[in-house]
């Protein structure tokens, strides 16, 4: 147990970067001086007041405009806030787009994308590092040469593979699995969790096996609680990217009724036809949005930490 | 849990036996092996389907044609040729080229800037960390969207504010002209580089907290200024971020599709002036009235691809740290 308890608590401390402020480009000296201070106290202002205007501006209209009548959002001169408070948009525009649908949708998209590559992903990657099965080495290096090659690229293969599955002739448009399977081939998954079960020490694998344990316990019972930290990296990562991917989705799970589509389509679809007026657009986009923002204020702490030491990712 | 207290007390003993490196018996170690590929069994399958076949796929496909009744035919490089005389090809590399160009300017300087002042500021860090942060979370869509509404020439608001300050109004994405900085691009990239600069401020200042402060004080004791110590201090040690940052970034910026497509309403554009590559792919397969044709979307892939290979290659050979 204490052995198991300093191994993660090494593990934890291994993934946080040292955070003691160290000086910086200015030094205190220079900004405790008087004129130090002054120039430091305009700059946070304008810092402060233009980075609200930029970041928040553009979400307040978001929010703001969704509420107002059909007339006032495209009146010019624009008006600041909604004279006239329309509620019932959002109400209208939820079951008009079927916001709920298109959001259990994506919930359930990003769920089950989530589940099948932590068992998969996470599988292989306790393979390829403690394992080591014959022709391991060059499944891997297959696995990451797939990094070079962008997504997008493969859209048309990828399609007409998902279309009609070789071998087994399966037609996976428009069923979860499209999005599902495809997402468990992520190299990068991979490497984060292989070079982070590459840190665990053998020591506590080998002591596991002299005691009779299986591989599959070993994996459960050793690896996974010490691998606390990658694998929220890797949750948030593959969350987040099935809720804003747009291509795949657009391509795999468009036009059905009801509604197969992502929020991220969806919304988007539902300007494209024209048809929709604008501030029950806004008011979808607005929907659409809170989820994630909630995500990222729960998480918050947690997705900044995979920012910047789960690797980089463009 | 007590087993594995016990185990650790025990391998002292086990080990060295071990590590006599007897040669093995075949049979457990076939089963050894089976075992370990039945973990790595699932990620192989969906590797498999969907990444290394496609890939060969696309370029087998990029030499065939359809056949009328169904099948494939092998049609040498006629695809290619095609799509080089189609002027849309060439355009859209040129509108692609000009995004990547532009969203440099704007998409890799501007975080770095952010960076190094939010990096200076003893006060509300967190708060300007996820303010920056806050969009990257926002679906593209929404985000876009919004944007799209801003820059409607009718009734958006960067028009309205434009008039209030009396200055003449634009078109934003639906500006005609073609001119290599056209506005239409600008506003495209202006609407990118707000919901995606989170992620590379967020990295910068990651790579700039790990700065030793010694260098700074080392450089302000020789007489350096804040411009100097950011020239020869700053960027020397974050050096490795940003190679690494460029490259992604143009990686990324070159698959540019739904920044184009949701402002411009899946058009293009005027005269196809915010056309990007990945968007003519989709149009190539799956929008072209009638005739859609994969073929020729995946000769264009083949294309891309090998730009984007020729250009990684290129940049980490030229990068590549000196002796």
């Amino acid at each position: 147990m204490a052995s198991l308890a300093s191994a993660s608590a090494r593990a934890r401390m291994a993934g946080r970067r040292q955070t003691t402020t160290t000086r910086t480009l200015i030094s205190e000296v220079s900004l405790n001086r008087p004129r130090g201070k002054i120039i430091y106290r305009v700059v946070l202002t304008l810092v402060l007041v233009v980075f609200t205007l930029v970041f928040i501006g553009p979400m307040y209209f978001l929010f703001a405009d969704g509420l107002k009548s059909t007339q006032e959002t495209i009146a010019t001169p624009p008006t600041l806030y909604p004279h006239q408070l329309n509620p019932g948009n959002f109400v209208q525009s939820w079951n008009r787009l079927d916001v709920g649908l298109m959001l259990l949708n994506t919930v359930y998209y990003a769920v089950g994308a989530l589940v099948l590559q932590l068992v998969f992903d996470v599988a292989a990657a306790y393979s390829l590092s403690k394992l080591r099965p014959v022709l391991g080495n060059v499944v891997f290096f297959l696995m990451l040469a797939t990094l070079m090659i962008p997504v997008t690229v493969l859209v048309v293969p990828q399609f007409l593979t998902v279309d009609n599955l070789p071998v087994f002739h399966w037609n996976l448009i428009g069923s979860p699995a499209a999005i599902w399977l495809p997402s468990v081939a992520n190299a990068f998954n991979i490497f984060l969790l292989k070079r982070f079960f590459d840190s665990i020490p053998t020591d506590y694998i080998d002591a596991a096996s002299v005691d009779g344990a299986s591989r599959l316990m070993i994996l459960w019972r050793i690896v996974l609680p010490i691998s606390r930290p990658i694998i929220a990296v890797v949750s948030i990562f593959s969350l987040v990217a099935v809720w804003k991917d747009f291509l795949w989705p657009l391509l795999v799970e468009y036009g059905y009724t009801p509604t197969r589509e992502t929020l991220n389509v969806g919304i988007w679809q539902a300007s494209y036809g024209g048809g929709t007026p604008e501030n029950l657009i806004i008011a979808a986009s607005a929907m659409a949005a809170v989820p994630t923002i909630l995500f990222f204020l729960i998480f918050q702490r947690n997705i900044m930490a995979g920012l910047t030491s789960g690797g980089i990712r463009g | 849990m007590a087993n594995v207290l016990t185990g650790v007390a025990r391998r002292a003993t086990a080990a060295p036996a071990a590590r006599g490196r007897r040669p093995r018996a075949l049979l457990p170690r076939a089963r050894r092996n089976a075992g370990a590929w039945a973990f790595l069994i699932g990620a192989v399958l969906c590797f498999s389907f969907f990444s290394w076949y496609p890939i060969v796929r696309e370029i087998i496909m990029s030499f065939q044609k359809p056949v009328y009744g169904g099948g494939f035919a092998w049609t040498g490089w006629t695809n290619y040729i095609r799509i080089f005389h189609d002027p849309t090809f060439w355009q859209a590399w040129r509108n692609t080229a000009e995004f990547t160009l532009l969203a440099l300017v704007i998409g890799f300087a501007v975080p770095f800037v952010v960076a190094i002042v939010l990096n200076e500021l003893r006060h509300a860090r967190g708060y300007l960390r996820a303010l920056v942060y806050l969009p990257v979370m926002l679906p593209p869509a929404s985000a876009l969207l919004l944007f799209a509404y801003f820059y409607n020439p009718q009734y958006g608001l960067f028009d309205d504010i434009l008039r209030i300050l009396h200055l003449p109004t634009s078109q934003w994405v639906l500006q005609p002209g073609t001119g290599f900085i056209s506005t239409a691009m600008v506003s495209v990239v202006i609407a990118s580089t707000w919901m995606n600069m989170g992620s590379a401020t967020l990295i910068y200042l990651a790579a700039l907290q790990n700065i030793p402060g010694e260098l700074y004080e080392a450089a302000e004791l020789e007489g350096a200024g804040i411009l100097r110590r950011i020239r020869h201090v700053t960027i020397p040690q974050t050096r490795l971020i940003l190679v690494m940052l460029l490259m992604l970034q143009v990686v990324a910026t070159t698959q540019m599709f739904i920044e184009s497509y949701v402002l411009t309403n899946g058009g293009g554009g005027v005269g196809d002036n915010v056309q990007s590559v990945v968007m003519l792919i989709y149009q190539y397969a799956f929008a072209m009235s009638g005739a859609s044709n994969y073929n020729s979307a995946s000769a264009l892939g083949v294309v891309l691809m090998l730009v984007l290979a020729v250009f990684s290659g290129g940049f980490l050979w030229i990068t590549r740290e000196r002796g």
